[in-house]
């Protein structure tokens, strides 16, 4: 066989790169800072149209993506809160995004099918959009739910501006004395830098596929 | 019954009642005694505690699968290390609104007789136990402020990975 670039590709590149891509789908370590670029997405809502940022209409300024799911006790709590800051802010050009990326062959209550029953029983009036693959919470470094990351539309690019928690109490909204995305998302809507671009949360770990189960 | 048929064996009755229900009453208060509802404050002392003892302190919720499936090692731990100066402390992170429904039940079942503290909002001190913690739980803290040793983990410990992160302060207290 003669040694040309393509042979060397056939033989040696592709296979090692297909390894690399079979690694199994563990929490990833890295993900988007505030200052990335987020990638755009095309994933399943609850009502079976595809989503993306870019044909979303009313993200005129930005958006507000939430990875959540229904089976979790904190993302259950925040759902009224979820959904309040849609209301508040889809009018304003940001509109909430939310995005389930379990494993719902391991945990059922986070199907397809579930997240629209959720979406009826409590008026979600955002996509609820499906990441079957997990590659969105990969990319974006999602770590459980809920966990927000508030974009900025620059041209067509979509800039993180903010990264963590809806406010600063999982469990009692009236208790809440920090509500950080709002802030952030008020302060962009002014122009002006977001004084409080990080801050860290409970939630439930994102549950991820094992080697395995694919 | 032959014996309360006097009136002094009707005294001795209500005696061998009351203290039954005594019994029966401490046994369930102090049953739920490990477990209390706490400010961060709380955790902050311990985490300063300037004593020879090394604190085991671990972020759990009864609503965390990985938590409740790690849970067992932590109290193996504590039993075992009951003569090397090794504590343990579970900080829940469950609903305040479920200490009595959840929380207290899910304690009472499992037999844990370690401190369970319920820690209340605000959300704001995950930094304060560890600057590298994302709020993802389980995780671990391990601190001895008298041989000043710390480390913190926040994935699920086997059995094995706990007594690991924990012999090199035991050994260090011998």
């Amino acid at each position: 066989m003669k040694i040309t670039a393509k042979t060397i590709i056939a033989t040696v590149a592709a296979p090692v790169l297909t390894l690399l891509m079979m690694t199994s789908a563990v929490a990833p370590k890295e993900g988007y800072k505030v200052g990335d670029n987020a990638r755009d997405f095309s994933l399943k809502n609850i009502d079976g149209s595809m989503v993306s940022l870019a044909n979303y209409t009313p993200a005129t300024k930005g958006a507000i993506v939430i990875f959540t799911c229904n089976h979790c006790p904190v993302a259950v709590a925040y759902q009224d809160r979820i959904n309040a800051l849609n209301k508040k802010y889809q009018p304003l050009g940001y509109p909430v995004v939310a995005i389930n990326s379990n494993d719902f062959n391991a945990v059922t209550d986070d199907s397809y099918e579930n997240m629209q029953k959720r979406a009826k029983e409590k008026g979600f009036t955002f996509p609820y959009l499906l990441d079957e693959t997990q590659q969105i919470a990969t990319a974006y470094g999602a770590m459980k739910t809920p966990h927000v990351y508030v974009l900025q539309k620059e041209g067509n690019a979509f800039k993180v501006k903010y990264i963590g928690a809806i406010d600063d109490n999982k469990d009692d909204a009236a208790a809440v004395t920090h509500k950080y995305v709002e802030t952030a998302v008020n302060e962009l809507l002014d122009g002006k830098p977001v004084s409080q671009n990080y801050t860290k949360a409970i939630g439930c770990g994102i549950k991820w596929k094992t080697a395995s189960a694919n | 019954m032959k014996q309360y048929g006097t009136i002094f064996g009707r005294y001795y009755m209500l005696k061998h009642f009351i203290l039954i229900l005594a019994i029966a009453f401490v046994g369930k208060v102090s049953a739920q005694q490990n477990v209390k509802m706490v400010a961060f404050d709380q955790v902050k002392e311990l985490m300063n505690r300037n004593t020879d003892t090394t604190y085991v302190i671990n972020f759990w919720a009864t609503w965390c699968n990985p938590c409740v499936h790690e849970l067992p090692n932590f109290l193996k731990l504590d039993s075992i290390n009951k003569n090397n100066k090794v504590k343990v402390y579970l900080v829940s992170l469950d609903a305040p609104k479920d200490i009595e429904t959840r929380l207290k039940p899910f304690v009472k079942k499992k037999n844990i007789q370690c401190p369970v503290w319920l820690l209340q909002g605000p959300d704001s001190w995950i930094d304060n136990v560890d600057s590298s913690w994302d709020g993802t739980i389980p995780s671990t803290l391990v601190i001895n402020n008298k041989l000043k040793m710390r480390q913190f983990t926040q994935k699920e410990l086997s059995m094995e990975a706990l007594n690991n992160m924990v012999s090199p302060f035991v050994s260090k207290n011998r």
